[in-house]
């Protein structure tokens, strides 16, 4: 039989395959449901392909342990889910301010605490933008199917490695735990990013903190040709701790501004029939599948709906949402949390009083039927 | 013996220690350790936590990295695994080892992974003014334990030996000789090493105890301590024994790995 390119895979499977087409070198995790299956296809594979896998002693060490081998060079991930997700945010912060890229994928399940651990939630939106102490930003993707997934992974290390920042994926237990159809892209099919090495030859001082013309700041493998210091305190261009407001007031600017002033270029998303819908639904991960679903099921009945399909939650596409939204009368935000997206849309569009929020919080992927019943209320037909 | 300041960062100094730290000791042995092996600077990496004992990264031409409390092992971990061919020496002081990342500590160990950590063991929080860590001895004094601290100590060698560390010794800021010997053989041990040094803390620590200036708390390192094997448990009563506990060839984490990628790795 041929080798297809054509598979049948789980998402945490896909997330592992995308990695290693994005380049992955490194994996460090602990295992967590619904995560897991993506360190036990890595553990296998990593080896395999000449990188490496290591199960630490909990969430806290394999944050830390990805970032320092992203330092020397490799591209470096892990996978958790919202209990370890939580235990990763300190050292998710020292990604963001000491420039270190690194990819972080948390499979949600329902929360606080341990939750509901094998069931479907999308509550860890706002952790994921403001997990982390401190003023900051960040890059969080998503995706709503397992071909979406393979393409926001491989983004999600192209955008760590352009912004050396670290990026989150914001996947779900469905997306994670359902198999469905992935054709696994031809190599360079989707470009790759590698990692942008100085020019500063051996024995030269090299700045590790130093922007280039075009605002990147090219690293030197950790280990290497170039001997400099790396820290989480506030620093100079030689990574060397300082605490004068100047230097302080702008690292603080660059590390927000080098994603804020690039929304553009990083949001990704999808829309359907956007010009004349009357009813926009805006929705992202699994619950998007039964807003679509449910779109498709409507529009046959002559609804004049459409739908908009976030895949970049952060930075948060506010003027894209604002355009997508100027003619809708009726803004519904599907998500399964008490609205975390829904507050973004709302500080967006022109007419907050029009946005309502259609979701499910009981551990339930949210059906077309549930959100068909929320548009009759929304539309004022009763349930 | 070549001049130390070719090592140090000196456009970086003065150092925030204070007068009669001991960690500067520990950098001077450190450096001397270095120097007398014939390492090449870049070869080696230190990896330092939070604390008055991680600044010491900041001062030393390596490449260096100063991270996050506790979890200087685990970013170690990540860099050694990553690049195996480094050195790696990881300063840490006693809550960054035993407190908050007690159990990276004891993980880094088991894996007898090549790290060499030294524990400058001050028994008190020095960077944050002077708090009880779990190092201190019961009933000493700290400003979190006013009235003396009633939490029983940690003894780093039981620990790392129940952990599995396949080099570990002891030594003090009095001995800087036998530190020295013992940082030379710590860092060439391939596996997971702990050096603990005990360092002198005047400003919290000694006055917080009324253990006098810094040389007299160094002369309490001399008289409570003794060689290891000299003295019988009996003899030694509340002394501490000083010299290399444990030393044993095991295979390394980074090495049993390399086996792994051998045996199914691609061609």
């Amino acid at each position: 039989m041929p080798d297809s390119p054509i598979r049948f895979l789980q998402g945490n499977e896909v997330l592992a395959d995308a990695a290693l087409y994005a380049g992955l070198k490194f994996f460090a995790g602990y295992p967590i449901t619904p995560s897991t299956e993506t360190a036990e296809r890595l553990s296998y594979l990593l080896p395999r392909v000449g990188g490496k896998f290591i199960q630490m002693e909990d969430e806290l060490s394999s944050m830390c342990a990805i970032i320092g081998a992203s330092l020397t060079g490799l591209k470096a991930m892990t996978a958790t889910s919202g209990p370890g997700f939580s235990l990763m945010q300190e050292a998710i912060g020292y990604a963001v301010m000491a420039e270190i890229p690194c990819v972080i994928a948390d499979v949600q399940r329902g929360g606080p605490s341990t939750g509901l651990p094998t069931r479907v939630s999308q509550g860890d939106v706002m952790q994921a933008r403001w997990g982390t102490h401190g003023d900051h930003s960040i890059i969080t993707l998503t995706a709503s199917n397992h071909q979406d997934m393979f393409t926001m992974t491989v983004e999600a290390f192209n955008l760590a490695e352009t912004f050396r920042t670290p990026v989150i994926l914001l996947f779900d237990e469905v997306l994670a735990h359902m198999r469905e159809k992935v054709t696994i892209p031809e190599k360079d099919e989707i470009p790759i990013v590698d990692r942008l090495v100085t020019s500063v030859p051996r024995g030269t001082d090299y700045h590790p903190y130093f922007p280039r013309e075009d605002g990147r700041l090219p690293m030197s493998d950790f280990g290497g040709s170039h001997r400099y210091n790396v820290t989480g305190l506030f620093h100079d261009m030689w990574g060397f701790p300082t605490d004068k407001p100047d230097v302080v007031n702008e690292l603080m600017h660059h590390l927000v501004n080098k994603i804020e002033n690039r929304v553009s270029i990083i949001q990704r998303y999808k829309e359907y029939h956007i010009d004349d819908a009357e009813t926009l639904l805006i929705s992202y991960g699994s619950a998007a599948r039964s807003a679509r679903h449910i779109m498709e099921d409507r529009r046959k009945v002559g609804m004049n709906i459409g739908m908009l399909e976030l895949q970049t939650l952060w930075p948060f596409p506010r003027q894209l949402v604002q355009e997508k939204t100027k003619n809708a009368k009726y803004i519904v935000v599907v998500e399964m949390n008490m609205g975390q997206i829904e507050n973004e849309v709302r500080a967006s569009v022109n007419h907050s009083d029009s946005v309502y929020l259609a979701n499910r919080v009981d551990g339930q992927l949210i059906t077309p039927t549930d959100i068909k019943n929320f548009l009759r209320i929304i539309h004022g037909r009763g349930i | 013996m070549s001049s130390m300041t070719q090592y140090l960062r000196t456009r970086f100094m003065p150092h925030i220690w204070c007068p009669g730290c001991g960690h500067g000791i520990v950098l001077s042995g450190l450096l001397r350790a270095i120097d007398a092996l014939g390492l090449e600077k870049n070869d080696i990496v230190i990896v330092s936590g939070i604390g008055c004992s991680s600044r010491l990264q900041g001062y030393v031409d390596f490449h260096t990295m100063h991270t996050l409390h506790g979890r200087a092992l685990a970013f170690a971990t990540g860099v050694k695994f990553g690049r195996p061919e480094l050195k790696i020496i990881v300063p840490m002081g006693d809550g960054d080892a035993l407190a908050i990342g007690g159990n990276h500590f004891i993980h880094a160990a088991r894996r007898n992974i090549d790290l060499t950590a030294i524990v400058m063991n001050n028994n008190i929080y020095g960077m944050t003014g002077g708090q009880f860590s779990p190092m201190t001895d019961t009933g000493k004094k700290a400003t979190t334990a006013p009235d003396g601290t009633i939490d029983r100590p940690f003894d780093t060698v039981s620990i790392a030996t129940a952990a599995g560390a396949t080099f570990i010794a002891r030594t003090t800021t009095y001995h800087v000789h036998q530190m020295i010997q013992i940082l030379k053989k710590a860092i060439v041990h391939r596996g997971f090493s702990v050096v603990e040094i005990l360092s002198q803390c005047p400003t919290y620590y000694g006055r917080k105890n009324n253990a006098g200036s810094a040389v007299d708390m160094m002369n309490w390192f001399k008289d409570n301590t003794y060689k290891l094997g000299t003295k019988t448990a009996e003899e030694a009563g509340e002394m501490k024994a000083l010299g290399i506990f444990i030393e044993k060839d095991e295979p390394e984490y980074c090495d049993r790995y390399k086996t792994i990628i051998q045996k199914v790795g691609s061609p």
